[in-house]
């Protein structure tokens, strides 16, 4: 579904772009379809850029882009827009990526006006369906982003980008700014809409408990470079890059006393 | 010896239409060499706490109860006494190192504040002073370091600084609040390793809402909902056998325990239900509890703000 091939980019900056920062180094990477990849690295490690890169929000410097066999860097501005509403993005911070002069509604038909996929009157259906989906009181549809929580505004977010029934979506750190028991619900939300509409996910994250939980395979990205790539299981289990070790000997520490917790909690669901 | 002892601490915002109850009779005592972390999520209550304790609420919260320190209650001093207490006896880390430190100010002067303005120490011993601090940060050119400016560091080193300046006056208690929120997992670790050091036989009064730091530093935790307090123990009875059904959920919906959300959401502060405020997301609530308000019902060592231990 996704294909990036040694895809590298480079910042530049200063006097005759003499200072160079490599984002990310000969990146290849593929997604099937209907796979969940967890891209997981820490911050200034180059996932942000990679996820961009993945929607061409963001130019390569060198390398391609495959979505469904189409080379996106190959793409005129008008034929990229035409493949837009087939690949998402999920922001991190909720706060920053609704308009805050929008309601609820307005902001989740807005794709749906601006791809004019149904009619005035359907629109409003498809509304009420997705507020569901995210699972959001109908009455919350009138408020404007302020007046809602953060997971709320993460559950609109989300709402949005399934409005055009994409095929890829990209989630950067979607529950980076959200409280341990939201966090739950809307990675919860993600993974369930993930498997019934069998999008293809690229879900970036530092947390490597949380990639655990979310995606079947797993990339782990070090200073633009991917150091280990592997299914969830594997990666975890029997890391092989000196990084990844680290990483999850890091995750499994503060594992020690959860796994007392586990035992503990009352058996539900 | 109890060092700090909040009584029936309750702050209220009042805003042109509605009152926003933050923090509802709290009581917490804090003994010397304590380490207590309390937990929760945001909005319930916890920062405003801290900020209590403090004194740096803004005029328009209505505070109400008593902060024991020595012979004084803090809520009743006067601002001139609490300036000689605010960074000397009681220091904090506050939350976002980037905004907390004053950005055209060297960090080496930003260390010296508290020392000169309390008189501690003279200038020139202060000098020392802080070359020590840098150094038991871990810096390794504390000299060079002490001249530059917060934008010069990043994330964790500007954390660093932030312990050095709360520690310069050998404070008798820390109120640290989120000390690493917004840092990389392994800067992360380093910098609480760092404070778990440096605070080995202080008194440390932790806000969190991450309970792998709670658990790392410290040896009792207060888990607060809704602006109270709904269950206390010591960190490894409370993590290992949680009681309060929020707790349990709490535990429940870390990634690594599978993530399995609490339904529902924190009830509004402007709205705070009669009954229990945990109730309407409880899997475990009967009839009583959304008619009456659970009190603090001691089992053994621990507190626990539900009927189920009734």
């Amino acid at each position: 579904m996704i294909e990036l091939d040694k895809v590298t980019k480079v910042y530049t900056k200063g006097f005759l772009h003499r200072q160079k920062t490599v984002a990310a180094d000969n990146v290849s990477l593929r997604i099937k379809k209907g796979e969940s990849l967890g891209l997981v690295g820490e911050s200034g490690s180059g996932k942000t850029t990679l996820g961009r890169i993945a929607l061409r929000l963001i130019e390569p410097t060198s390398g391609t882009v495959r979505f469904d066999g189409i080379d996106l860097t190959a793409l005129s501005r008008s034929k990229l827009r035409q493949i837009r509403p087939r690949m998402q993005i999920i922001f991190q911070d909720p706060d920053t990526s609704l308009d805050p002069r929008m309601t609820v509604r307005e902001c989740i038909a807005e794709p749906m006006k601006i791809w004019d996929l149904c009619s005035p009157h359907e629109r409003e259906d498809r509304i009420g369906e997705l507020l569901e989906t995210v699972g959001l009181q109908p009455d919350l549809a009138g408020r404007y982003p302020f007046e809602i929580s953060g997971g709320q505004k993460q559950r609109v977010a989300l709402a949005r980008v399934l409005a055009l029934n994409p095929e890829f979506i990209v989630a950067d750190e979607p529950t980076a700014a959200l409280d341990l028991s939201v966090q739950a619900q809307v990675l919860n939300l993600l993974k369930t809409v993930q498997k019934k509409t069998n999008l293809t996910l690229l879900f970036i994250s530092h947390d490597l408990q949380v990639i655990g939980q979310m995606s079947d395979t797993i990339a782990v990205m070090h200073k633009g470079i991917i150091v280990e790539r592997g299914t969830t299981r594997d990666v975890l289990a029997s890391p092989k890059a000196p990084y990844t070790k680290r990483l999850v000997s890091a995750a499994y520490e503060s594992e020690v006393w959860l796994g007392k917790v586990r035992e503990s909690l009352p058996s539900k669901k | 010896m109890t060092l700090v002892r909040i009584e029936g601490l309750g702050v209220r915002f009042s805003t042109r239409s509605e009152c926003v109850q933050a923090v509802d009779t709290v009581d917490l005592d804090i003994a010397r060499g304590d380490h207590i972390a309390l937990i929760g999520e945001s909005g319930c209550g916890k920062t405003v706490l801290g900020m209590a304790v403090m004194g740096l609420l803004p005029k328009n919260a209505w505070i109400t109860g008593a902060v024991r320190y020595r012979d004084q209650d803090l809520l009743k001093a006067a601002e001139p006494d609490l300036q000689r207490i605010r960074g000397k006896e009681i220091a904090m880390i506050m939350q976002n190192s980037a905004l907390s430190l004053n950005p055209v100010k060297k960090v080496g002067d930003q260390i010296a504040e508290p020392l000169l303005i309390h008189h501690v120490l003279a200038e020139k011993a202060a000098h020392d002073e802080i070359v020590r601090l840098l150094t038991a940060m871990g810096f390794d050119e504390p000299e060079r370091a002490a001249g530059r400016y917060p934008h010069e560091f990043s994330g964790g080193m500007r954390e660093r600084i932030l312990v050095a300046v709360a520690l310069a006056c050998k404070p008798d208690i820390v109120i640290a609040d989120e000390p690493t929120s917004g840092l990389d997992a392994g800067v992360k670790s380093r910098i609480l390793a760092l404070i778990k050091q440096q605070m080995a036989d202080r008194t440390l009064f932790l806000i969190t809402h991450d309970m792998g730091t709670a658990h790392y530093l410290c040896t009792q935790i207060a888990v607060m909902y809704a602006g109270e307090i709904v269950e206390t123990g010591r960190t490894h009875d409370l993590l290992s056998l949680p009681m309060h059904p929020y707790t349990q959920g709490l535990l429940a919906s870390l990634p690594s325990a599978g993530l399995h959300p609490i339904p529902g959401m924190s009830p509004s502060p402007t709205h705070l239900p009669g009954g229990c405020r945990f109730c309407a997301r409880c899997p475990a609530s009967i009839e009583r509890c959304s008619r009456e308000h659970p009190p603090l019902i001691s089992t053994g060592e621990r507190l626990v703000r539900c009927f189920l231990y009734d």
